[in-house]
């Protein structure tokens, strides 16, 4: 579904390569975390696929076309985009939020006010009651809920997220991660996720792509990841994640229940 | 009520609809001028500090100048379009850097969202931008609004009709009602759209909200209501007029705009429809006359020809009125009908009984004894040509020369503080506190005829000149400042001096 082919990305023309000669492809379906430390060309990497950034060299393709052919707006519309910023439209209701696509896109009214209640259902914000409430009104895992259903109206098969639940609280963290997770299995949506957080990627991820300092370090899934790294940097990222399992799993077995 | 502020009151409709037409005008071009420029100084840094230099220069420029150097610009062409044309420029400086204060400050969240999810950079800036900026851009439009208003009441000095006409008229004639009543008309009106447009404002900054609040409610009442009004008022000062068949012109001071007053009676005697524009300064008047926005006014033949002709020598009063008459016949493209009888210069003046005491009834007979007098004068006398050819022809100079304002300069010879001031003929005063007008046998003081002059077209009028050349040669000296000392001295409105002109002058005939 996305394959990028040999992609690098300068900002400097040419001196350093923020993105180095970057190869992977993500399957229909499949949702693959890219994580790495900040500056390490992650989230460029992101932005070259729906082109709110241009490589400097190689080849990006989705859906088998290349993105380079495309025009960039018509592009965007049909990749659902998901960032830390949000970026709600304050001026607008939720529900014109939700609609901004669809009616970028010329549908009809009927069209998208079904579509608005339909994402709004699956974020869990029903258009009947949050419909017409300012973004300003609603919380923070609540406006990244109305962010996640924007990026869906327009029915994209494609999704890029670019720390989406970073700024959350981690219960309300969690919870978003379930709901999104399953709404992705149900839509079989593909999806790119960037994520400082090892555990996020662990659990939602079904492939993950560590980068450091613009190259892809290791490819694989958890499995792969937490058993056999593939380097240092790789097994000290997921070194975290997994002593803290750990230490939960003595934790419950070792604590008596009190009821 | 007071006769005076019912006089006031009945000017209030046509300054109320000039001033709000001038002010809407101008907000209306500058606001669409405005925007798209601030916009696009939010996309181009190279634009951006030119332009911002540019609209601040021009608000660093007096307003005064502007509107002499647009009318200038527009070859002496007064009226609405120069003050329209000043006030525009003068109130883009708050809108431009309000739309790029408020387009640079949505936030990059938001942008990078509308970029994310598809829009182009156009509907980016239509849908998210500039909404966003909004409230900031109408804050902007809210602050020009206000300088606008004020600003507005400066245009009458190019010939505007706005609530400037009481305040300059008021500050001319003494008329301390008019000038009370053309401020608070320009407050209140400043006040009316500053919270017209704060209320605007306040409904777009809460636009999205659930419940509508009662506050909201109420306030989009109120806005609606002042929209409404608003627009019909302005409706209604477009509609078409019954053009104006002459227009009469006069400067600022109080016997212009009697003479003024007295024109504009007469021509609308024969049934003429008659627009006054007052308070203009001598070359305007003079080019407006010669393009025909002003169709007659009283000249000063001292004044054209020092300041038209640039002459600086005095061949005597009937010379230099012959010259000027020519001069304006020929060299001008306007038409002297003749002069008014009265002449309004400089001249030495003193009491009656110091005279006497000293024995002195003409400028020769201070030569002696000038070094023992102290004289007052107005603030520029010592300054002007006037003196420099008094003190040379007569070979004069005084113990002590005082300059003072005009009003108080009367005081003070009346109270003996000083021996003689530079007293203007025609001046009320000099009829109010009895003084004594020296004479000028050696001609040093420039002749100030008065001299009625009339545009190309309304010259070709016959009616028109019939009533203009029964005014000729009707107003002597003493008449002009009896006239004068009804405003100045008694503080009566100035319909009234002229009434008492026209009922002098329907006796004479």
């Amino acid at each position: 579904m996305i394959e990028l082919r040999n992609v690098s990305k300068s900002f400097d023309s040419g001196s350093t390569n923020v993105v180095n000669e970057v190869s992977f492809s993500v399957e229909k379906g499949e949702l693959l975390g890219l994580i790495g430390e900040s500056g390490c060309g992650k989230t460029t990497t992101l932005k070259l696929i729906n082109r709110l950034e241009e490589p400097t060299a190689g080849e990006i393709l989705v859906a088998d076309e290349n993105v380079l052919q495309q025009n960039p707006e018509e592009l965007r519309r049909n990749i659902g985009y998901v960032f830390q910023g949000i970026g709600l439209f304050p001026h607008r209701s939720i529900e014109e939020n939700v609609a901004a696509v669809p009616e970028l896109l010329g549908w009809s009214k009927e069209k998208v006010i079904r579509r608005c209640n339909e994402t709004l259902d699956m974020v869990g914000l029903p258009r009947e009651e949050y419909g017409t409430r300012s973004p300003t009104e609603l919380s923070g895992g609540q406006q990244q809920r109305v962010g996640v259903a924007r990026a869906l109206a327009a029915e994209p098969e494609v999704m890029l997220m670019d720390e989406p639940f970073g700024a959350l609280d981690p219960i309300t963290r969690a919870e978003i991660q379930d709901e999104f997770k399953k709404i992705q299995s149900d839509l079989d949506l593909t999806v790119i996720m960037v994520t400082h957080d090892m555990t996020e990627a662990l659990l939602m991820a079904d492939r993950i792509a560590v980068m450091k300092a613009g190259e892809v370090l290791q490819l694989g899934t958890p499995h792969e990841l937490l058993n056999y790294p593939a380097n240092e940097f790789v097994s000290a990222i997921v070194e975290m994640p997994k002593r803290r399992a750990e230490l939960l799993d003595r934790l419950i077995d070792q604590e008596p229940r009190s009821d | 009520m007071n006769d005076n502020l019912r006089e006031q009151l009945l000017l209030l409709p046509s300054y109320f609809q000039g001033h709000l037409l001038l002010t809407l005008s101008a907000l209306l071009l500058g606001t669409l001028v405005s925007v798209p420029l601030g916009i696009w100084a939010a996309q181009s840094k190279t634009i951006r500090t030119p332009l911002l230099t540019t609209v601040s220069i021009i608000q660093t420029i007096p307003s005064l100048a502007i509107l002499a150097l647009t009318v200038a610009l527009l070859g002496g062409r007064i009226g609405f379009l120069p003050a329209f044309i000043a006030l525009t420029l003068y109130c883009m400086l708050p809108v431009i850097r309000n739309t790029l204060t408020g387009l640079e400050t949505v936030s990059e969240d938001v942008v990078e969202a509308a970029c994310g999810i598809g829009m182009t950079d156009g509907q980016a800036l239509m849908k998210v931008k500039l909404p966003l900026a909004l409230p900031v851009i109408i804050a902007g439009i809210r602050t020009a609004t206000v300088w606008t208003v004020g600003l507005a009441t400066l245009s009458t000095l190019v010939g505007a009709t706005s609530f400037g006409n009481y305040i300059f008229t008021g500050i001319q004639t003494r008329n301390l009602v008019a000038v009370t009543v053309g401020s608070i008309a320009a407050a209140i009106l400043a006040v009316m759209l500053d919270g017209l447009i704060g209320g605007i404002q306040w409904l777009v900054e809460n636009r999205v909200q659930k419940s509508v609040s009662g506050k909201q409610k109420a306030v989009k009442w109120a806005v609606s209501l002042g929209v409404i009004v608003l627009f019909s008022v302005s409706v209604a000062s477009l509609l078409p007029r019954p053009q104006a068949d002459f227009v009469v012109g006069g400067k600022p001071f109080t016997e212009q705009y009697i003479i003024a007053g007295l024109l504009a009676a007469e021509l609308e005697k024969q049934g003429f429809r008659v627009d006054q524009r007052l308070g203009l300064g001598s070359d305007v008047i003079y080019e407006a006359t010669q393009n025909g926005s002003v169709d007659v006014y009283l000249e000063y033949t001292g004044t054209v020809w020092a300041n038209q002709m640039r002459e600086t020598e005095n061949p005597g009063r009937v010379a230099v009125r012959d010259a000027v008459t020519d001069y304006i016949d020929q060299q001008s493209s306007m038409v002297a009908v003749g002069p008014s009888g009265f002449q309004n210069l400089y001249a030495l003046a003193m009491r009656r009984d110091r005279a006497a005491e000293l024995g002195i009834t003409s400028i020769e007979d201070l030569v002696p004894v000038a070094n023992t007098l102290i004289c007052g004068a107005d603030l520029e006398f010592f300054g002007r040509l006037e003196w420099l050819s008094l003190r040379d022809t007569y070979t004069i100079d005084f113990a002590e020369k005082l300059t003072f304002d005009a009003t108080l300069m009367y005081s003070a010879v009346n109270e003996r503080q000083v021996d003689l001031i530079t007293a203007y003929t025609t001046d009320g005063r000099v009829a109010a506190y009895d003084l004594l007008i020296l004479e000028d046998p050696r001609g040093a003081l420039l002749p100030y005829d008065g001299l009625f002059v009339a545009s190309p077209e309304a010259a070709n009028n016959e009616i028109f000149m019939s009533v203009v050349t029964r005014l000729v040669n009707s107003i002597p000296d003493q008449l002009m400042r009896e006239a004068n000392r009804i405003v100045d001295v008694e503080g009566r409105p100035v319909s009234e001096a002229v009434e008492y002109l026209r009922a002098r002058l329907e006796n004479r005939t």
